[in-house]
C-alpha cells in the first residue's frame, strides 16, 4: 500500500514513527513530501536555537533515519497538485507520486494581520529555522525590537528578541491581557509585572494601524494616537491552517481555515487524512503538538487494523515563557451555577494560582498557575481523574503547611488509566507495569521503552515518582546503598562508624561490609573516617581506600601529573608569597593560572617533584589547600570595607576567619563560602554553597547555592546576625551536611531533596529542631583543634613521603611519557587521543 | 636461536614492604611500566599494564583496586574505567583490555613475569 505524506513537520514525522511501529516494513510503501529543505525539527523548542541549540539539535530524526527506514523523502519539495480521481499528486519539481492513502500534515503559518506596512525590511514572522536565521542577521543593527503578539507564540518571539540582544523590546497585544487563551486577568497582570521586571514592555489593549517607515521599518504607528520607534519587528500573532492545496483540490475546509476532519481525522475524501493544525476538528483547530501526535497516532493505528477514534482534546498546557512558569488546566476560566474560585495573589514573589472547583466542593474544574507550576501535573491528573479534592481544596495549591509533605504519594492513588506523558500517550499502568514487570526501576530505563518523558520532558518527574513509588510498593527498598559491598547509606554507615569508633577502611569493611571493597565505597567510607576523626587521611592504611586525588594529595591532569594549589585564604596573598608562588613554578616548569575561588593552581607537577615543591611552599609559609578533596575549597571575599568606598563590614577579615576555621573538614562533596562586604555581593557568595553578605545590622547568611552545570542561588537562612551567630550557624548546618547527605551530593541537591526544604533546615539549624546543635558545634570545635595541614605531616614522615614517586624501581625517574607543549609562554599537557 | 629472546623470564620488581597494601605502584621495567598491585585484603599479587586503554595515559598503578562479584578490578584515576586485574578483561563495557603479568612472591622479594631478556 503506497502511504503519501504530504508536510514533514513535528506531527508528519510523529505519524511515520507511529507507522512503523505498528506496522511490519513490508506492508508500507511510505514516502514523504517536506515543503522546508531541513528534515522534520523540534518546532516546540525553537527558542533555544538562540540560546545555543544548533538546527541539528533541534532535528527530530536525521535524514539517514527516513533511508533506514525504507521510508522517501523529498526534501525542498512543496506538493502542487492532487490529482484526487487518479489518487496521484504532483510535486513542484515535477514529480508525479501514486497513493492509495493520503496524509496531509501541513500544518500550519504565521497569521499576519493585514496592517499597512508588513512588507518593509525588519517585519519577520516566527515559524522556521530560515526565519530565525533572517532574524539573527537582522538583529545585529537593531536595538529597538517590538513584538505583535501577546500570546503564547508571541512571548517565545519576545524572548528570542532578548536571547538575540535586542532587550528593549515591546510586547503589543490587541487582547486586554496575555494568553487570553490561557490566563485570565490577574493572572495576566501577575505574568505583566514578572516581564517588566525583565526589561519587555508590554503594551495591552493596543491595535497597531500602521507600520512606519520609508522601505525599512522605524516605527509603529497604533489606533489609540500613539506610536513607537521599533527598528526590527517581529509578528507572532496566531496561526492560519495551511489549507489551501485541500482547498485547490476540492476538500472541504472551514470558513475561518482548516480541513474539515472526521473523528478518524478523514477528510471529505475517505482516502485522505489530515493531521495536526492543518485539520479542523469540531471546530477546532489545535496548535499543540499532544493532540497532533495523538491525530498521528489515531490515523497509524487505522491503518494497521486499529479502530480508534479522536475526541476532544485536552489544551491543559504548561510552559516556561522568558523564565516564568505560566499553566492553565481542564477549563481555566469556568464559572456558573455554584462553581467556586480559589485563588491566591502573591504580588511579593510574582505567584499566581486559580482553582475553579465543583458546587459540592468535591471536584476540580481547571485553573490556572503562573509564576509557579510546580503542581500542575498533580493538578491536571486532579481534573482529569475525578479525583475528590481534599476537605480543605485549597490545599492543592498552598501545599500542606508546616507539615510533613509526601509528594510521591498522590501521584500513585490515581487511577491505572491516567494518562501521565500526554506527548507520547504513556498511562499510569504502563509505567508502573513497565517498573513491576519489565524491570525498568529508572526514569531513562522507562524512557526507554514507553517512551514517556521524552516528548516535552514535562512529565519527568511524575514518572520519577511513579518508578519509586511502584518499588516501594514492591518491597523493595530504595535505599542509596553505596555499593555492593555495602548495604547502607552513606548517612547509615556515618553513624555506624561513629558509634563504633572504627578509624580504617578495612575496619568498616570487615564490620558492616561484604567482599574486598571497591572504587564506589572506598572514597565516601575515607571521607566518612576523615570527617568523623580528623586524622591524618595517608595513615593506618586508609591512603589506599582514598581516590586518587587524595591519595597523593594533589589533582591529577591530562598527562598523569598533577596541579597544585596552595590555601590563600579569602583570596589575600602578600608579595612574598606570591613571589615564592612564582618562584617554585619557575623553578619546576609549572603553568601558572588564577582559579575562579581567588587562588593560584600550578599545573604540570611530576609526582615526584610534589613533596619538593610542598617543603618550599610551607617554608614560605603556605599550607595545603585541599583542591584535591571533597573538602572546604575556597572562601572568595571582595576587598569590603578595608578599601571599599561602599563596604560595610571587613569581608576580606571574615572570610579569613571562615575559611581556616573549616580548612581540611571533609565533606560529602566539595563546599565553597563567599563573604560580601556590600550588597552589590561582588563575591557572588549566593553561588556558594554558604555566602555571607554584610548589611547595616550584621550580616545575611545564605546556603546551598551553587554555581556549575545547575546553578543555583543560596537561599537566607538567617538576616542581620553578628559574626559569632553567624559562625554558629554555619557550624550547625556544616555538620548537618556532612553527616546526612549521599555521596557526591552537593548542598543545592542536597537541600532540593530534604523533606521541607529551607523552611525545615532553619528549624534544625537556628530552632534545634532535632536537638544536635550542641553536638554538632562540639564536632565542629573538635575538627578545630586537631586540624594539621597534611602536606606538612606527609613532607615530614618519611613512609608518607616515599609513596611520591613515579617508579617504585626507579624513584629518580620521571614518567618519560609525560609530556608538554608550548603554549603562550607557558605550558601545556600534550594532547590525548 | 631467536626463539630464545622472546622466553619468559621472572625480573626482580621490589620488595613486599615497598607496595602499599591493597595499592599498587609503577614498575620500571626496560622502557616498559608495569602497574603491580599487593591486595593484601586477599593476599593476592597482580600485575598489568601501567596504561589505560582509554586515554593513553600511564595511570592505573594509581588506580584504587576492590572486586566486582568475586572478580579482583582496578579502576583508573582518569575516568573511572575498570579493568579485570585477573584477566585484563575491561568491566566498564568497552572493548578495550589490558595485558596481564604472572606475580610471584619469594623470602620478601616481588618478581614479575615478563617476555624477553634480563
Amino acid at each position: 500500500m503506497n502511504i503519501l505524506i504530504i508536510g514533514n513537520g513535528m506531527v508528519g514525522y510523529k505519524f511515520c514513527e507511529k507507522l512503523l511501529a505498528k506496522s511490519s516494513s513490508a506492508q508500507f510503501n511510505i514516502t514523504v513530501f517536506g515543503e522546508e529543505i531541513r528534515p522534520a525539527y523540534d518546532r516546540v523548542h525553537l527558542s533555544e536555537y538562540f540560546a545555543g541549540k544548533s538546527a541539528e539539535d533541534l532535528t527530530m530524526a536525521p535524514a539517514s533515519w527516513y533511508a533506514e527506514n525504507n521510508i522517501t523523502l523529498h526534501l525542498g519539495d512543496p506538493i502542487a497538485q492532487i490529482n484526487r480521481a487518479a489518487k496521484t499528486v504532483d510535486s513542484h519539481k515535477g514529480l508525479t507520486i501514486p497513493y492509495d492513502v493520503l496524509i496531509m500534515a501541513t500544518g500550519s503559518a504565521a497569521f499576519v494581520p493585514p496592517i499597512p506596512g508588513v512588507e518593509k525590511d525588519g517585519v519577520f514572522i516566527y515559524r522556521t529555522i530560515e526565519d530565525l536565521e533572517m532574524m539573527t542577521a537582522y538583529a545585529k543593527k537593531a536595538k529597538k525590537g517590538a513584538v505583535i503578539g501577546g500570546g503564547l507564540l508571541g512571548l517565545e518571539a519576545a524572548k528570542a528578541m532578548i536571547d538575540l540582544g535586542i532587550t528593549d523590546t515591546s510586547v503589543i497585544e490587541f487582547a486586554p491581557r496575555l494568553m487570553p487563551r490561557q490566563i485570565d486577568e490577574t493572572g495576566s497582570n501577575v505574568l505583566k509585572a514578572k516581564l517588566e521586571t525583565l526589561g519587555l514592555k508590554i503594551l495591552i489593549n493596543t491595535n497597531t494601524s500602521e507600520i512606519l517607515g520609508d522601505g525599512h521599518i522605524t516605527g509603529m504607528q497604533f489606533a489609540n494616537d500613539t506610536k513607537i520607534d521599533v527598528d526590527m519587528l517581529v509578528i507572532s500573532a496566531g496561526i492560519k491552517p495551511r489549507d489551501e492545496l485541500a482547498k485547490l483540490s476540492g476538500l472541504q475546509v472551514g470558513q475561518r481555515g482548516g480541513i474539515v476532519v472526521n473523528e478518524k481525522l478523514q477528510t471529505s475524501d475517505e482516502n485522505i487524512y489530515a493531521i495536526g493544525e492543518c485539520a479542523l476538528f469540531e471546530g477546532m483547530i489545535y496548535g499543540l503538538v499532544a493532540p497532533g501526535y495523538e491525530m498521528a497516532d489515531v490515523v497509524a493505528g487505522n491503518l494497521t487494523g486499529g479502530d480508534k477514534s479522536f475526541a476532544p482534546y485536552d489544551m491543559s498546557t504548561k510552559l516556561k515563557l522568558i523564565g516564568v512558569d505560566v499553566a492553565s488546566f481542564g477549563d481555566p476560566f469556568v464559572s456558573g451555577d455554584g462553581i467556586k474560585s480559589i485563588a491566591i495573589n502573591d504580588a511579593n514573589k510574582g505567584v499566581y494560582k486559580r482553582i475553579n472547583i465543583s458546587a459540592d466542593g468535591k471536584t476540580l474544574l481547571g485553573g490556572i498557575l503562573v509564576g509557579d507550576a510546580d503542581q500542575y501535573n498533580m493538578l491536571l491528573q486532579t481534573v482529569k481523574n475525578k479525583v475528590v479534592l481534599p476537605p480543605n481544596p485549597e490545599d492543592v495549591i498552598l501545599g500542606s503547611r508546616g507539615g510533613e509533605e509526601n509528594a510521591g504519594a498522590g501521584v500513585m492513588n490515581l487511577p491505572e488509566d491516567a494518562l501521565i506523558c500526554s506527548c507520547e500517550a504513556v498511562t499510569k499502568g504502563m509505567i508502573c507495569s513497565n517498573v513491576a514487570e519489565g524491570g525498568c526501576e529508572t526514569v531513562d530505563a522507562i524512557k526507554k521503552c514507553t517512551k514517556a518523558g521524552t516528548g516535552c520532558g514535562g512529565c519527568v518527574p511524575m514518572i520519577k515518582d511513579l518508578v519509586t513509588g511502584t518499588m516501594k510498593a514492591q518491597g523493595k527498598i530504595i535505599h542509596n546503598v553505596l555499593c555492593e559491598h555495602f548495604n547502607y547509606s552513606r548517612q547509615e554507615l556515618f553513624d555506624l562508624v561513629k558509634i563504633n569508633k572504627l578509624k580504617t577502611y578495612n575496619e568498616v569493611l570487615n564490620m558492616f561490609g561484604k567482599g574486598d571493597g571497591c572504587e564506589l565505597c572506598k572514597p565516601p567510607v575515607a571521607s566518612i573516617l576523615a570527617s568523623l576523626w580528623n586524622e591524618i587521611i595517608l595513615k593506618k592504611g586508609n591512603d589506599t581506600a582514598q581516590d586518587s586525588n587524595d591519595r597523593f594529595l594533589a589533582n591529577i591532569q591530562k598527562g598523569g601529573t598533577y596541579s597544585v594549589v596552595p590555601r590563600i585564604p579569602g583570596g589575600e596573598i602578600t608579595p612574598d608569597k606570591l613571589i615564592v608562588i612564582g618562584q617554585v613554578a619557575k623553578k619546576y616548569n609549572l603553568y601558572t593560572k588564577i582559579t575562579g575561588g581567588q587562588r593560584i593552581d600550578l599545573f604540570g607537577a611530576h609526582l615526584s617533584d610534589l613533596p619538593a615543591i610542598w617543603e618550599e611552599l610551607i617554608a614560605a609559609g603556605f599550607e595545603s589547600g585541599h583542591a584535591y578533596g571533597k573538602s572546604l575549597r575556597t572562601v572568595k571575599s571582595c576587598v569590603g570595607s578595608t578599601w571599599c568606598r561602599f563596604g560595610l563590614h571587613d569581608s576580606v577579615s571574615f572570610a579569613i576567619k571562615v575559611e581556616e576555621r573549616y580548612r581540611g573538614l571533609r565533606s560529602p562533596h566539595k563546599l565553597k563560602g563567599g563573604v560580601s562586604g556590600c550588597i552589590r555581593e561582588c563575591a557572588e557568595a549566593q553561588s556558594k554553597d554558604f555566602g555571607i553578605i554584610a548589611t547595616e545590622k550584621g550580616w545575611n547568611l545564605y546556603v546551598c547555592g551553587n554555581g556549575g552545570s545547575k546553578p543555583q542561588h543560596a537561599l537566607l537562612i538567617a538576616s542581620d546576625i553578628d559574626e559569632e551567630t553567624c559562625i554558629k550557624y554555619l557550624d550547625r548546618f556544616l555538620m548537618f551536611y556532612v553527616k546526612t547527605a549521599d555521596p557526591l551530593t552537593r548542598t543545592a541537591t542536597w537541600l532540593n531533596k530534604m523533606e521541607g526544604g529551607i523552611a525545615y533546615l532553619k528549624t534544625v539549624v537556628i530552632d534545634d529542631a532535632l536537638g544536635m546543635n550542641a553536638q554538632w558545634e562540639a564536632d565542629m570545635e573538635n575538627h578545630v583543634s586537631t586540624y594539621e595541614c597534611e602536606w606538612k605531616v606527609a613532607i615530614e614522615t618519611p613512609e608518607l613521603r616515599k609513596r611520591f614517586n613515579h617508579f617504585v624501581n626507579a624513584p629518580a625517574e620521571k614518567d618519560p611519557t609525560a609530556k608538554f607543549e608550548p603554549m603562550r609562554e607557558q605550558v601545556k599537557a600534550k594532547d590525548w587521543k | 636461536m631467536i626463539a630464545e629472546a622472546t622466553s619468559t623470564v621472572w625480573f626482580l620488581a621490589c620488595n613486599v614492604a615497598d607496595v602499599p597494601l591493597n595499592g599498587g605502584v609503577c614498575v620500571k621495567y626496560n622502557d616498559q611500566q608495569i602497574a603491580l598491585f599487593h591486595f593484601s585484603r586477599r593476599n593476592e599479587w597482580y600485575a598489568t599494564q601501567n596504561e589505560c586503554p582509554h586515554r593513553m595515559q600511564m595511570a592505573l598503578s594509581r588506580g584504587m583496586i576492590g572486586t566486582q562479584g568475586e572478580e579482583p578490578k582496578v579502576a583508573c584515576p582518569f575516568h573511572k574505567k575498570t579493568f579485570s586485574l585477573k584477566t585484563g578483561e575491561c568491566l566498564s563495557g568497552d572493548e578495550c583490555a589490558i595485558k596481564t603479568y604472572a606475580v610471584k612472591v619469594e623470602e620478601g622479594k616481588v618478581f614479575i613475569q615478563v617476555n624477553g631478556e634480563l
